[in-house]
């Protein structure tokens, strides 16, 4: 199945994990082609899960995902999306070292038995170089500040090449200095003709650096340009109590094991 | 005896001989009995296919399904056994089936994945004494519990010999996804690999390593050989090649010590084994140069400048 579009569409999803938690409901949104986007919402208010859903982790028990106009299978197969998760979706403790975490960015590229060649190598240095990291490649992944653990997650979605980019919270517990320098390689990536959807808790920067924004709260409640989405009126949609009144979640009948077993087993 | 060897040297070290003399005895005397030398290979080999898959059990967090897989193998063995066929088909095809059954169990029910693990392998090792006391077979339950490696058989030297070398292969081609599966299972997927298929190869690996591991340590202590060595490495390094290495040498060598103590101190092969691996992951805990508690202690009494 494909529909023309570009950029990330989503229609009609809804979520529900397995312990009928509806976390998403309803929701529809459109990520446009080389922009720069930001997923704003309350704690609990389903970024996450619409990223997971996006990347494919957790299969909606409605609705449809296409990016670039090929389905969700597809385009991981394409390495078409790379995903920078949240920092506690990580064990640390994992004896890899920063440049092997970059190196897992290139495995789509590679033959059955991963065995790295040049330009793995090359894309692997080149994105370590973008991000600062190469004076601590052969560090432990735990052994690494919070902005620096960011900066080893963004450097293997950078290696991997996907033409979407989807990070959770990258500036969450992040000094300016590196909000700033992830900013700035965000906007390099657009430049780059990268499609960018982050999620962020900094209602303050986006209106400096995202180009579109979404707000979202157990459903889409406003989408558009930073400017016409960031009013009043939407903000306190958003983070007040209102918006779940005006769903109807009685009316959704969730399948009652959405996720695949794989996906809860792994979990 | 050790007088008599005693006497016997004339060589320009005497006080070294008297030393070695014993010790070479000791390693030497067992292999004039070709079931020793056997099982001491045997067990060898076991100690390397153990130790690899174990530094992916203790990373993925498994161990407890490690457990499960070794005690639902027995209602297989006793099948096999009663039916003429190999034991390591009926222990595979109950060990894999097993965690299948986990696996849907899980999904289907609210349940956490623990209590249908306890559910599950306890239910199968039950129907397995069951049937065990049942099935008129010359199948040695006790054999079954906790290991025979000093009277393996030839047929059963083959089959352990088939399902290591097919759990060594596979995680030869396949190391790199499974190491990527353990830490991030949806970074797998996100490039496409098909998570599934790894997750059930990496249970039909734990199958079959457990089907290798069952003649020497026995069901009872074979999740201690899927553990304990990568437990052990873990704690002495952050890479994981070196990880790899390290637990295939305390595995090996407590497998190899283990068998010459059962040996000569008449007591059970896996038991002896495993507290050797286990004395091999204290001093680990304790000296461990970064994670050790010694270091920590000491860690802690510096300074905070
Ligand atoms: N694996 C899970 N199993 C069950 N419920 C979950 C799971 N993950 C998230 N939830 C629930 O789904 C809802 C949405 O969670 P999600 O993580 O998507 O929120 P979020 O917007 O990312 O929040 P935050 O800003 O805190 O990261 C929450 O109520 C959460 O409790
Ligand atoms: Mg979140």
């Amino acid at each position: 199945m494909r529909s023309d579009t570009f950029g990330i569409t989503v229609e009609n999803i809804s979520v529900t994990y397995s312990n009928a938690h509806l976390a998403l409901y309803n929701a529809s949104c459109y990520v446009q082609p080389g922009t720069i986007t930001g997923l704003v919402g309350p704690n609990g208010g389903g970024k996450s899960t619409l990223f997971r859903t996006i990347m494919g982790f957790v299969n909606p028990n409605q609705g449809r995902i296409h990016i670039d106009g090929l389905s969700v299978k597809m385009a991981q197969k394409r390495q078409l999306m790379a995903y920078v998760p949240q920092a506690d979706d990580v064990d640390w403790n994992f004896p890899v070292s920063v440049a092997d975490v970059v190196m897992m960015g290139r495995y789509g590229y590679m033959n059955m038995l991963r065995i790295p060649g040049r330009e793995d190598r090359r894309q692997v240095a080149e994105s370590l170089e973008r991000v600062g990291m190469v004076d601590f490649r052969h560090r432990q992944i735990g052994e690494l500040s919070g902005g620096q653990k960011k900066r080893a997650f963004l450097a293997r979605a950078m290696a991997q090449k996907s033409r979407v980019i989807l990070l959770d919270e990258p500036f969450t517990g992040v000094d300016v200095k590196t909000e700033k320098r992830i900013v700035n390689l965000l906007l390099q990536l657009r430049e780059e003709g990268h499609t960018i959807l982050l999620s962020t808790h900094d209602l303050a920067s986006i209106s400096t650096f995202c180009d579109r924004t979404i707000l979202l709260n157990r459903t889409v409640l406003a989408e558009g340009t930073t400017a016409e989405t960031f009013t009043e009126e939407n903000l306190s949609m958003t983070f007040g109590s209102l918006p779940l009144s005006s769903l109807n979640p009685t009316q959704v009948m969730p399948n009652q094991y959405p996720l695949s077993t794989q996906d809860q087993l792994t979990d | 005896m050790v007088h008599a060897l005693i006497s016997t040297f004339h060589g320009p070290l005497p006080l070294l001989g008297v030393m070695l003399n014993p010790l070479w005895q000791w390693l030497i005397e067992p292999l004039q009995a070709g079931f020793m030398v056997k099982a001491i290979w045997v067990s060898a080999f076991v100690g390397v296919v153990c130790a690899v898959l174990s530094c992916y059990i203790t990373l993925k967090g498994w161990s407890l399904m490690g457990d499960a897989v070794s005690h639902a193998v027995v209602p297989g063995v006793v099948v096999a056994y009663a039916m003429g066929l190999p034991f390591a088909l009926g222990a595979f095809i109950f060990g894999f089936g097993a965690t299948v059954i986990i696996g849907y169990v899980k999904s289907a029910t609210r349940l956490k994945e623990d209590a249908v693990i306890g559910v599950i392998f306890t239910g199968f090792f039950a129907f397995g004494l069951v049937l065990a006391t049942k099935i008129p077979s010359n199948v040695d339950l006790f054999h079954i519990l906790f290991g025979n490696v000093l009277g393996i058989s030839p047929s059963d030297i083959i089959q352990t010999l088939i399902a290591g070398i097919a759990t060594l292969v596979i995680i030869l081609v396949r190391r790199k996804d499974l190491l990527l599966f353990c830490f991030d299972p949806n970074h797998a997927k996100a490039i496409g690999l098909n998570t599934q298929l790894m997750y059930y190869t990496l249970l039909s690996v734990l199958a079959l390593t457990i089907v290798t591991a069952l003649q020497t340590a026995g069901i009872v202590l074979v999740v201690a050989m899927l553990v304990t060595p990568g437990a052990t490495a873990y704690l002495l390094t952050d890479r994981f090649d070196h990880m790899l290495a390290i637990s295939v040498a305390t595995s090996v060598i407590s497998c190899v010590v283990g068998t010459y103590f059962s040996y000569h101190l008449d007591i059970s092969t896996g038991g002896s084994i495993v507290v050797l691996m286990t004395m091999l992951f204290t001093l680990a805990m304790v000296f461990a140069p970064k994670y050790g508690l010694l270091r920590q202690k000491i860690m802690r009494q510096v300074p905070v400048e």
